[in-house]
């Protein structure tokens, strides 16, 4: 895709576990053949249970993991296993909010100094543009002034995540990579940060990635939602499609979960996963959800489902994507 | 009216601090009935936990309980010499954890951490203990128990572990069951299938359960009544059904609107969510009156300095606050 | 509430570890520093015979050796060698250790390899008989005495150091600052070190008592200061035949170490918790 900001092909991550003489070596597949795009101002839901490869995704997005095959482009920038990044660009284009505001703030470094001195770093000499870009990047996630030269343990942790979101916005990158940044807050601050993420979406032009499990907040967020399982994107489409007329079993079983009394019959609780994701290390044979599958038949064990069109721009890997639901 | 099989009155539990103590939970009262779920639910730091832990007697300092009655099936235990409590830990109580892998044994295979319980508390043989163990883990529905009896809880996943628990827990037919945010850990539909075993296994034995979680919608499925506590006190307790239909504290009410609903974007658009304002106090800084004022949209000058008392609500309910009716 | 679950510990109230430490060490370096003033004798010329192993009196407050030199002149300048050993020495050590576990727990591979073979290696050999090869290379003398004490206790500190680094690498402050761009020597000095200070400071106070007492080892061998010139630990050790007969001999030295190491301790302890951004006594 041309106007892609963020265009995955084919990208996959795998890595050798094991040693030669004990048990030999495995290929462990925790990303295997993703292709993704996401445009300018776009949010991008990405919904997945542990284990299904998407933090070893977010990582490779974010130029931290070269990739063993196909690439990643970034506003034009190509990454491939033999291309690696070129990482001051690379920061000025996308950036991360973590899900742990209490390990991802350095607990030695102000406020003032973890905003300023990535501007320092990427050449803001002027000391005036310093401070006023980090006030002013202060002022926009809702802090005081005269908090920067407070400590990260002096804040609570909705505002350590205010922090953090200051500082991955500090360089005015275009594509920020949330992962889970609510779910390690109290529930009565999540919403806080939710609505100051979407402000802040729309203020600063910005697209995200919103990697999430919590089902509620990803349909609040995202223009278009992708679902992973064992290292691949099982089902995607916009946010209505994929909330309101899931394919995949394995979306349903997701929606199916959510202990919300006031969703409780909208899907049956006979579409209720069973048993847990398997190892990336030895994913069953055919289309890797067949062992926890209500749907289960003969050619689900034989071979890996196409990931094919719903509609326009919905993709199901389900060999009964028409028939499900 | 039958006497219930726990009764917690005006409980109090203290925490000493550099040379000053403070009130970590305060006149919390609730009552368990025979075989009935009951839902403590909270943010972290409101003392959820650790009313938990006083009706296990496992406060340890620099927690203590400080005041009011613990009482099982009508005798006092709160001041029960630590032999006695052993003997009814296990037997009359179990509880499970947030973390089971923090819980089990790791040096000791899973069959064998079962069958303690049966060798322990009612005095059977080490051999038909093994085969009750396998039957136990039958029941919490462990594939192939014959030969998962043997396994180490590394062998076993999150899931696994937590149904392990389970089946330790329940082995010798308690009472009561304390769950403390038993499926925080695992994934959301592992998490679904965990809550359906110990509501089915909890309503075949007759077991009572306290379940503490911050997940209101998760407690509310499970559980027939709901308190809800916030900084050390029961701010209001309902029916569950009821909790969510015509929430009663501006907190409750508060923390269900301010959680993106699944389906709610469909129906009415994104709207941005109502948010809390504030932040949790810590236990040093609980302000006085009634510990939301400083957060309530509704606070006028009597929340700051009164201590709101409890109005009953129907069916047995109870709301602390002065602005309700 | 996290301070009060810490172990038990010496540790003084508040900032006091930071002010006794710091006085105790600032006496012996002061005392190295003025010795040419605050001795009453020289040290090594003015020995006589007539007033060997005089007990303490006002004229010798510590009393005088077989040689009738005065202790507490010879304390004074036997500082100097003592106190230089012991932290010249310590501070090869850390930069050296703390070099090298960083670079090796941060970028792992076959650095790290190499660099643990290389640490197992030096705990592998008593660091003193390194020490010793060395000294025999060099020759005597306090230069030769400081570098090689300099260069074979870094073990303790590189594994301190790479163990920290293996734990803080995956945290998210680390992960942030590749992904603003900052270069990996960057992110070991800025993010990781000021993070991991606390142990290694601990590590290399313990290590500068160390030191002194491995200088009196090699100078017992006659491979350290050579007498008549005076340090800590050849009084010492030269001392030890005459601990029932005159234990002054032996009891000022031990005591001038003692309290000098002691110093240290107290004041790695009382740095770290002033480095620490979290202590209360930063402010107080």
């Amino acid at each position: 895709m041309a106007d892609g900001l963020l265009s995955l092909d084919d990208l996959a991550v795998h890595f050798k576990v094991g040693n030669a003489l004990g048990g030999g070596i495995k290929t462990l597949k925790a990303v295997d053949g993703v292709t993704l795009d996401v445009k300018p101002g776009e949010c991008l839901g990405l919904v997945g249970e542990s284990g299904c490869g998407k933090s070893t995704l977010a990582l490779a997005i974010m130029g931290l993991l070269p990739p063993t095959r196909g690439t990643i482009g970034i506003d034009g920038q190509q990454i491939s296993g033999n291309t690696p990044p070129d990482r001051m660009r690379m920061a000025r284009t996308v950036q991360m909010v973590f899900q742990d505001p209490y390990a991802s703030l350095n607990p030695r470094q102000t406020v003032r100094r973890t905003l300023a001195d990535p501007l320092r770093l990427h050449g803001v000499t002027d000391k005036a543009e310093v401070e006023a870009r980090v006030i002013d990047m202060m002022a926009k996630v809702g802090l005081r002034p005269e908090q920067a030269d407070r400590y990260p343990h002096e804040f609570s942790g909705g505002q350590r995540q205010r922090i953090g979101i200051a500082r991955a916005l500090i360089l005015k990158p275009k594509l920020v990579l949330c992962d889970e940044p609510v779910s390690a807050l109290d529930v009565s601050i999540r919403a806080q940060i939710i609505n100051l993420l979407l402000e802040l979406k729309d203020e600063m032009g910005l697209a995200y990635i919103m990697i999430s499990h919590d089902l509620g907040v990803v349909e609040h967020v995202s223009d278009r939602v992708a679902v992973m399982y064992l290292g691949r994107i099982v089902e995607q489409g916009g946010w209505q499609e994929i909330f309101e007329n899931p394919r995949h079993p394995y979306t349903r079983a997701l929606i199916a979960a959510i202990p919300d009394p006031f969703h409780r019959a909208a899907i049956s609780a006979d579409a209720k996963a069973r048993g847990e994701i398997a190892s990336a290390l030895n994913p069953p044979s055919g289309c890797h959800f067949n062992p926890r599958c209500p749907l289960k038949a003969d050619i689900c064990t034989a071979e890996y489902p196409a990931f094919g069109e719903v509609s326009p721009g919905h993709r199901a890997a389900c060999h009964f994507r028409d028939r499900v639901g | 009216m039958t006497t219930p099989l726990l009764k917690v009155e005006n409980l109090r539990i203290a925490l000493a601090g550099d040379g000053v103590t403070y009130n970590a939970v305060e006149n919390v009262s609730f009552e368990i009935g025979r075989g009935e779920a009951f839902g403590l639910v909270g943010e972290s730091g409101c003392g959820k936990s650790i009313t938990a832990l006083s009706v296990m007697g496992l406060l340890r300092r620099p927690l203590s309980l400080a005041g009011g009655k613990i009482v099982l099936d009508g005798q006092e235990i709160q001041n029960v010499s630590a032999a006695e409590m052993r003997r009814l830990r296990g037997k009359r109580i179990a509880m499970i954890f947030q973390e089971p892998m923090t819980a089990l044994n790791p040096l000791s295979p899973v069959g064998r951490q079962i069958a303690e319980m049966f060798v322990l508390h009612q005095g059977a043989s080490w051999n038909e203990a093994m085969d009750r163990a396998e039957d136990a883990l039958r029941q919490v529905r462990v594939p192939s128990p014959e030969r998962r009896i043997r396994d180490y809880p590394h062998q076993l996943s999150g899931g696994m572990r937590q149904r392990v628990m389970i089946a330790i827990a329940l082995a010798c037919g308690p009472d009561l069951l304390v769950a403390d945010e038993p499926t925080t850990a695992l994934d959301v539909t592992v998490q679904a299938e965990i809550i359906d075993l110990m509501a089915e296994l909890c309503a075949a034995k007759g077991t009572a359960v306290l379940m503490i979680s911050h997940d209101l919608g998760l407690v509310a499925n499970m559980c027939k009544r709901v308190a809800v506590m916030y900084a050390g006190r029961i701010v209001e307790s309902q029916v569950a059904d009821s909790i969510f239909a015509r929430p009663s504290h501006p907190y409750t009410q508060g923390l269900i609107d301010s959680l993106p609903r699944l389906g709610e974007r469909a129906k009415r658009g994104r709207q941005k969510l109502r948010e809390i304002s504030g932040v949790v106090p810590s236990i040093a800084n609980y302000p006085p009156g009634c510990r939301f004022n400083p957060r309530c949209p509704a606070v006028t000058d009597i929340c700051r300095t009164v201590v709101p008392e409890a109005t009953p609500l129907p069916a047995e309910g109870l709301v602390r606050c002065h602005h309700h009716g | 509430m996290s301070r009060a679950l810490k172990l038990p510990r010496l540790r003084l109230k508040g900032g006091a570890s930071l002010w006794v430490g710091g006085g105790l060490v600032a006496i012996a370096i002061s005392s190295a520093i003025l010795a040419p003033w605050i001795a009453l004798t020289d040290p090594v010329l003015d020995a006589n015979l007539m007033n060997a192993e005089i007990p303490p009196c006002w004229e010798f407050p510590f009393g005088t050796d077989a040689q009738g030199r005065d202790i507490y002149s010879r304390i004074v300048w036997g500082a100097r060698v003592s106190l230089s050993v012991g932290i010249i020495s310590q501070i090869c050590n850390s930069l050296i250790g703390v070099t090298l576990g960083l670079t090796a727990g941060y970028w792992g591979g076959w650095w790290d390899d190499l660099v643990s073979g290389l640490t197992n290696l030096m705990l592998a050999i008593p660091s003193l008989v390194f020490a010793l090869a060395i000294m025999a290379i060099l020759g005597p003398g306090l230069v030769s005495l400081v570098i090689a004490l300099g260069l074979t206790s870094w073990s303790y500190s590189c594994r301190i150091a790479r163990a920290q680094v293996l734990s803080l690498k995956s945290q998210g402050y680390i992960q942030a600052a590749r992904i603003l761009g900052y270069g990996d020597l960057r992110i070991m000095f800025t993010q990781i070190l000021p993070n991991i200070l606390g142990p290694l400071i601990v590590i290399a106070t313990l290590g500068m008592g160390g030191a002194i007492l491995s200088e009196a080892a090699l100078s017992f061998l006659g491979l350290g200061i050579r007498p008549p010139f005076p340090s800590w630990g050849s009084m010492l050790s030269e001392a030890r035949d005459q601990i029932t007969t005159a234990p002054w001999l032996s009891v000022f030295p031990g005591l001038a170490i003692f309290f000098t190491v002691l110093g240290l301790n107290l004041l790695g302890d009382g740095l770290r918790d002033y480095l620490d951004p979290q202590s209360t006594t930063r402010r107080g």
